[in-house]
């Protein structure tokens, strides 16, 4: 059972893309690979104003990961809390989880040549601390989430 | 090792307050200061560490060899840079006069020192870019009540209606003025948008008036119309402050909701709506005066209209309102020294103070030296010294400005990163990034007012310096080194917090000094004296306009409509970029490489335009053209195009911005001298252009 999520409160969202910025910020990633990303779509106007709704994505840390059984070197692996994360020293970059994640989510880190994911900047959570998305969102939209079992 | 410093980002202008975190010289995390903003910080903060780490900015002085603008430059040493502008400066104030350089900023909270530098030169011809963006809301505000543009702030948070006309607050981005919107809006506050599209912003809002491009001020008049025709305003308040209500009654006759909603192409009965609904949330409802109002003919007379809107709606110093901001005095704390030098009693050569007496002689108008520079009146100016300002980004036509700025001798560009006028300077002063530099200390006003610093977060990676060095180092060659009296910026900033009391330890816990710790409210019925009109009133008619010969309640007049094939060009920004600045900051560049043209969906489907097709757009003349993608939308007025600006830069050391995107400015070709006599801004928004499906779209491919 996964012990976290990152919720998006829409209404507070403005799109600005900074999270995705702070993620990389954080993983020091270059040019290509995002671990996580704001989208919008038009909806229909309310009450005559044209409306948009945001969406946030990273890896849905899924209850049975996929990524984590077709991995060749055991490098990506799900914690107790449910935090699925690569072990960049074992990764070879074969990019196999992207192919088994229904959502393609890993991608190539083109300076190390391997993959890389959303972990829930898990150093910081262990630290007690929030993920950098998080943390850093601009408009407080962001929410780092403890599931409770009800 | 590893450090944790408060700073002040320098990614835009906000300069919102940061931390940082670095370890071993790098910087590892950034975020906004948690005391204030709870973290929270932008995609332009977090990249940061990029312009750091980017080597397509200057690692060095440079030194002209080529021609102006072919980008060829020989690298120097600082004392070598140093020397030669200094003998330049020395041989142009021998023969041409001291008052023949003039110094540009940006402006901002450090422009004391670039102010400083230039008087005791012996030139009164300090600058900035403001005439391309909030002059004509600064010069409203004097002329209505007196204080300039930063004479108020407003109480957002509490408020329970916020008009904005066209200021597309979520995509500038003052994070600290966003969050106050927002959780407005999440205790039940409305917002009204008024724009030519739709915006981040405007999404918001719970009320969205699409005008026609240019009537704004159609809908305000209409608006100020209404309060008084229902007798909603606060009499009280007219009563005691106000001169002119008469007048105002009079002239606004005219101009009612029925009219305006033709004029602005929106419906009557929205705009009766809208007063229906802010007539019970007085005088808790904020008319936003406006930010870079630089736009149509009639801005400055827009932004007055809606500073009295907010005048009749009585909301100056109430809770929900605009309020007068608090400074060191009013804390019973004495207020820090800043680097001072007496403005030489020389006419300035751009006419304000002497030809326009109505505007701010603080930093006059930038546009106006142009004609200086060609005709030599009143006297030749023959240097110009940029400091992180871009006169060829932000004002219009650089092909004229280059026709100036040949009649100088000398070209200065002080800057963290090259720009279109540092490559046609002849020498590049490159300056550290905000993370590679300290600041003065700065005073920021408000209902809470602090004591601010930037502080140096990690260790130059170029041969770059921070600002007071440079400034310290030319006036010591120039024999004007007692005005910077400090060899360290610690001796700068002990001799700053010197009559305070205070010291730098103070900033360490939360990285500002607060100076009191609660809001600081003057009493709403005893606010005589804030108003430093002539009058002392807030004068709906104001002398200094009638004194100019200027109309203070100016008729309305309807803008043009553009020909057929053409369309108005209308700018403006994106929250991951700060115009120009950061195009070329590979993690902002990988969000939004280049800009595309926001058409309307009827209009581009006659022109056969399908969204992400090539479109070609050309100035008014063809004198500069571009290519583009069109981004076709439903919610954006015919007349207009639009797009983000700070693209299409011609600098071939910037390979990711290299000719990425269409330059707004260079396509406003003539209009340079298109500005408003009463406001003193440019009109940016008064080009036409011609828009047309591109021929570099593909049918087919013929090679192999």
């Amino acid at each position: 059972m996964n012990k976290y999520m990152i919720y998006l409160n829409s209404k507070r969202c403005i799109g600005c893309h900074g999270c995705e910025v702070h993620c990389k910020a954080v993983k020091g990633l270059p040019v290509g690979p995002f671990l996580c990303e704001i989208d919008h779509k038009a909806v229909p106007s309310v009450k005559g104003v044209p409306k948009t709704e945001f969406t946030f994505r990273s890896c849905y840390h899924c209850d049975n990961p996929l990524c984590v059984p077709i991995c060749p070197t055991d490098a990506m692996i799900k914690r107790a809390d449910g935090i699925v994360y690569i072990d960049q020293e074992k990764c070879i970059g074969c990019m196999a989880c992207a192919g088994a994640c229904p959502w393609t989510i890993p991608e190539m880190n083109p300076d190390t040549k391997k993959a890389v994911k959303c972990d829930y900047c898990m150093d910081r959570v262990d630290a007690g601390l929030k993920p950098a998305c998080v943390t850093k969102c601009t408009t407080h939209a962001l929410k780092f989430v403890t599931l409770q079992e009800v | 090792m590893k450090k944790s410093i408060y700073s002040m980002c320098g990614m835009c202008t906000v300069r919102c307050p940061i931390r940082v975190e670095s370890e071993d010289n790098k910087v590892t995390w950034i975020e906004g200061n948690q005391h204030l903003l709870g973290g929270a910080l932008c995609a332009k903060g977090s990249a940061g560490p990029a312009l750091v780490a980017d080597k397509e900015r200057p690692q060095q002085p440079l030194i002209r060899v080529g021609d102006r603008g072919a980008g060829r430059w020989k690298k120097v040493s600082w004392d070598t840079a140093l020397d030669y502008i200094a003998d330049k400066l020395k041989k142009i104030k021998e023969e041409h006069g001291p008052e023949s350089v003039v110094l540009s900023s940006r402006g901002g909270p450090w422009q004391n020192m670039y102010k400083t530098f230039i008087h005791a030169f012996g030139s009164p011809n300090y600058t900035n870019h403001d005439c391309t963006c909030g002059r004509n809301t600064h010069h409203a505000s004097l002329s209505l009540n007196g204080v300039g543009r930063k004479g108020f702030v407003y109480d957002i948070k509490n408020a329970k209606h916020l008009v904005l006309f066209g200021r597309n607050m979520f995509s500038s981005l003052r994070i600290a003025e966003n969050l106050q919107t927002l959780d407005m809006l999440d205790n039940g506050g409305k917002l009204t948008y008024v724009d030519v599209r739709q915006t981040m912003t405007g999404l918001k809002a719970d009320r969205f008036f699409q005008v026609r491009p240019g009537t704004d001020y159609a809908l305000i008049l209409a608006m100020i119309h209404e309060i008084i025709k229902r007798d909603a305003y606060d009499h009280d308040f007219i009563e005691q402050y106000v001169s002119g209500f008469d007048e105002l009654s009079n002239f606004i006759e005219q101009y009612t909701p029925a009219w305006a909603a033709t004029e602005c192409g929106i419906k009557e009965k929205s705009i009766h709506a809208f007063i229906d609904e802010i007539i019970p949330a007085m005088p808790k409802v904020i008319f936003h005066p406006g930010w870079n109002l630089s736009r149509y003919k009639d801005s400055f007379y827009a932004s007055r209209g809606l500073h009295i809107l907010n005048v009749l709606m009585g909301n100056i110093e109430q809770k929900g309102g605009l309020i007068i901001p608090k400074g060191p005095g009013d804390c019973g704390v004495k207020g820090i020294r800043s680097l001072d030098c007496a403005k030489p009693d020389i006419k300035r050569a751009d006419g304000v103070g002497w030809k326009y007496k109505h505007f701010d002689k603080g930093p006059g108008l930038a546009h106006l030296f142009f004609d200086a520079m060609e005709k030599e009146e009143p006297y030749p100016v023959k240097a110009w010294i940029t400091m992180r300002h871009d006169p060829f980004s932000g004002m219009p036509d650089p092909q004229r400005q280059k026709a100036s700025f040949d009649h100088c001798d000398l070209l200065v560009a002080i800057d963290t990163h090259y720009g279109e006028f540092s490559w046609y300077a002849d020498v590049i002063l490159p300056e550290s990034t905000y993370l590679e530099r300290e600041s003065t200390i700065c005073v920021q006003k408000g209902l809470k007012p602090r004591l601010a610093v930037r502080r140096k977060a990690v260790e130059p990676e170029a041969d770059t310096k921070p600002a007071w060095w440079i400034f310290k180092e030319l006036a010591k060659r120039l024999d004007i080194a007692e005005h910077f009296p400090y060899n360290t910026i610690e001796e700068l900033w002990d001799w700053q917090l010197e009559p305070t009391g205070f010291s730098m330890k103070d900033f360490d816990e939360k990285g500002f000094i607060s100076l009191t710790d609660d809001p600081i409210m003057y009493d709403p019925k005893n606010l005589e004296g804030q108003f430093a009109t002539p009058s002392g009133k807030i004068e709906i008619i104001s002398k200094k306009l009638t004194d100019a010969g200027l109309p203070s309640l100016k008729e309305y007049e309807s803008p043009l409509k553009p020909e057929k094939g053409m369309f108005r060009l209308v700018y403006g920004r994106s929250a991951v970029h700060s115009h120009g600045h950061t195009t070329n900051n590979p993690l902002l560049n990988e969000l939004m490489p280049e800009n595309s043209l926001w058409i309307n969906t009827k209009v581009a489907n006659k022109l056969g335009i399908a969204n992400g097709d090539l479109v070609d757009i050309a100035a008014e003349n063809a004198s500069y053209t571009g290519t583009m993608n069109a981004h076709v939308v439903d919610y954006i007025h015919p007349e207009a195009v639009y797009m983000v600006h700070g693209f299409g830069k011609h600098i071939p050391l910037q390979t990711r911005s290299y000719h990425a995107g269409v330059s707004d400015q260079k396509l406003m070709v003539g209009k340079l001298d298109d500005w408003d006599q009463a406001g003193g801004a440019i009109n940016l928004c008064e080009s036409f252009v011609h828009v047309r499906r591109s021929v570099r779209n593909l049918k087919r491919r013929v090679e192999l």
